[in-house]
């Protein structure tokens, strides 16, 4: 097949969605990033929500979501994505909410947020993209960040006996009784993202059908911050960052799926 | 005023009561002495089922204040109350309404501080409450009641405001307004919002562009055209929104100036002075921002104005906006209590007659 061919309507297999503004990502090449946010947009625009939707992109590199989507968004503090996520859907229970939180918002300095919107079963969707290290200050240790694993913060690795363990915290909010979804996926492969995409389907749909909180952990890369190539990066991430944070299920119709739910041995 | 409901009431309940007249959408707040039961008054008289409006006790007061900045951002009539620890704990978020310009209404029914301090009446944080306590450049119209009555009447007053400029709007009370029992004229009941403004973030309509609200900017110069247009904002409020009170002061020598309760206790200090000849009169600042600072520079300007005093029930705080409206003119003297400790009429006549050896 040559350009010509390509470029033929019949053969169109993939399109920017129309939520997506033109503006470019500020993410770094190769960053998982961009794959979770357009795969968001997708799914909304797929379930024709858009005039109804609005999303928090809390401090960190998500913070710059409004420039990328073209439904109403809402900047959040460092860590409070969950309250102001709750302030909204309060006010307007028939919309849907949406947080897109990083390690750092969500686990480090919104863990109370997260724990009690989670404990109060607050009908959103939280979004929570786990790559291990805070890559908008530029590379400090995540809370997420695995052991022995070097950042600016932990130049010579973490160890967790002075700097705690990696805080695996989405198990954690799948016992509580008002998570309904709790799940952890990855945006690394075409695979990946659609099992992805069918997640956050399940989580919006789940929003629409008022069922409490949903969660989506993706767990995800950061080439820059991690100081490896992109493919470097999804190489290291699915042997190591996989082994602390198994990808699957962890609560499905509010039942735990208890076998998933603790790291691989 | 005949019309309106009269009842025998808490501060706190009053405002609460008020709040919901005031057809507020939504509170979320987080318990602490001397404020509680404003939250307490929501749920047991059920808000929700007498207007809809939504009711959250949250995790603290980080929360609260960040629910507050979410419902906000929806075009909603939200409010939150606490007291001084618990302002302290909301600054944050309060910056961040303040910068992404957001109309909400909050309650600091104050206490005494530093630290855990003291569940007393306090006016400790004039400063933070006028002077920012977030971090940047902001302001935040403050209002002052002194009665149980304008712990009602400022809450519609204050939605009002807060939408007017699109900035949060405080009113500082303290634990005795709070907690003390007063006759109140309650207003009328009115509608909850239908409409909302054009910039408010609650799913965009169709064929309208979407919005968003945010707080930042990267470039610099940018940012320095929104804190151009923020401080443009504040200058209309100074402007248009300095609200006082005079009392005996068309023939007065002396000056108390006294805002909230510690002003009521005053008022009382000028008819016993009155009552030895002395003349005196109380000029009581209601918006501590924007302090009527006009108002006190005219005072000061008059001949026959001898000298202010400052009663305050903190170490001295408004006195220095006092002192910046009369720049030297005339004497400024302060009496004040300290760690919610409330002075009676005598000991502020006496400090008045010591200051201007009378």
């Amino acid at each position: 097949m040559d350009v010509k061919d390509i470029i033929k309507p019949e053969n169109l297999v993939y399109k920017k969605s129309r939520l997506m503004s033109d503006n470019v990502f500020n993410f770094c090449p190769g960053c998982g990033h961009g794959v979770a946010v357009r795969t968001i947009a997708e799914v909304i625009e797929e379930m024709g929500i858009e005039n109804d939707v609005i999303g928090i992109s809390p401090v960190g590199c998500s913070v710059f979501l409004y420039d990328f989507y073209k439904f109403d968004v809402v900047e959040a503090a460092h860590g409070r994505a969950c309250a102001v996520a709750t302030g909204i859907k309060r006010v307007q229970p028939d919309k849907f909410v949406f947080t897109y939180q990083g390690d750092g918002d969500l686990a480090a300095i919104g863990t109370g947020e997260t724990m009690h919107a989670c404990n109060r079963g607050e009908n959103i969707v939280i979004v929570f993209i786990n790559n291990g290290i805070y890559g908008m200050t530029g590379g400090q240790m995540a809370p997420t960040t695995l052991e022995g694993m070097k950042t600016t913060t932990c130049p010579r690795g973490r160890d967790v006996k002075t700097m705690g363990y990696p805080l695996a915290i989405t198990p954690l909010l799948a016992q509580l009784p008002g998570t309904y979804y709790v799940t952890r996926q990855s945006v690394q492969t075409p695979a990946a993202v659609r099992k992805t995409k069918k997640a956050l389907r399940q989580a919006f749909e789940n929003q629409k059908n008022k069922k409490g909180t949903s969660i989506v952990e993706i767990v995800s890369n950061c080439n820059s911050g991690w100081g490896m190539s992109p493919t470097a990066a999804n190489k290291w991430m699915e042997e190591n960052m996989f082994a602390k944070y198994p990808l699957g299920d962890m609560k499905v119709d509010g039942q735990l799926v208890i076998n998933n739910v603790y790291e691989k041995k | 005023m005949e019309k309106r409901e009269l009842r025998l009431m808490k501060g706190n309940e009053a405002l609460a009561e008020a709040a919901i007249r005031a057809g507020a959408d939504a509170y979320f707040g987080y318990p602490i002495t001397p404020q509680t039961e404003v939250i307490e008054y929501l749920f047991e008289t059920d808000c929700t089922a007498r207007t809809g409006m939504a009711v959250l006790q949250a995790e603290s007061e980080v929360s609260a204040i960040n629910m507050v900045y979410g419902c906000a951002a929806t075009g909603h009539r939200v409010l939150t109350s606490t007291s001084s620890p618990g302002f302290s704990l909301m600054a944050e978020g309060i910056s961040y309404i303040a910068g992404a310009e957001l109309p909400c209404l909050l309650i600091n029914v104050s206490r005494g501080g530093p630290g855990l301090g003291t569940i007393q009446p306090s006016q400790a944080d004039y400063f933070q409450t006028v002077k920012g306590c977030g971090h940047g450049d902001y302001k935040l119209l403050t209002l002052a009641p002194s009665s149980v009555q304008e712990m009602a009447d400022f809450v519609a007053l204050g939605f009002d405001l807060a939408f007017k400029y699109r900035n949060p709007v405080c009113i500082l009370s303290d634990g005795s307004l709070g907690q003390m029992m007063e006759k109140v004229y309650l207003p009328e009941q009115r509608p909850r919002l239908t409409e909302y403004p054009d910039w408010a973030t609650n799913g965009t309509p169709k064929g309208k562009e979407r919005r968003f609200i945010t707080s930042l900017n990267l470039l610099p110069q940018q940012h320095e055209l929104v804190n151009i247009r923020l401080q443009e904002k504040y200058r209309r409020m100074e402007q248009e929104e300095v609200r006082y009170e005079t009392i005996m002061c068309d023939d007065a020598e002396y000056v108390i100036v006294a805002f909230g309760i510690i002003a009521r206790i005053a008022q009382k200090s000028v008819e016993l002075l009155r009552a030895k000849g002395i003349k005196v009169g109380l000029f009581r600042p209601i918006t501590l921002y924007p302090f009527p600072m006009n108002q006190i520079t005219e005072l000061a300007e008059n001949p026959r104005i001898k000298g202010f005093t400052s009663v305050e029930l903190n170490a001295g705080q408004m006195i220095e906006d006092i002192r910046l409206a009369v720049e030297g003119r005339k004497p400024v003297g302060f009496f004040g209590r300290l760690g919610g400790m409330v002075p009676t009429p005598e000991e502020i006549e006496n400090a008045i007659i010591k200051q201007f050896d009378l």
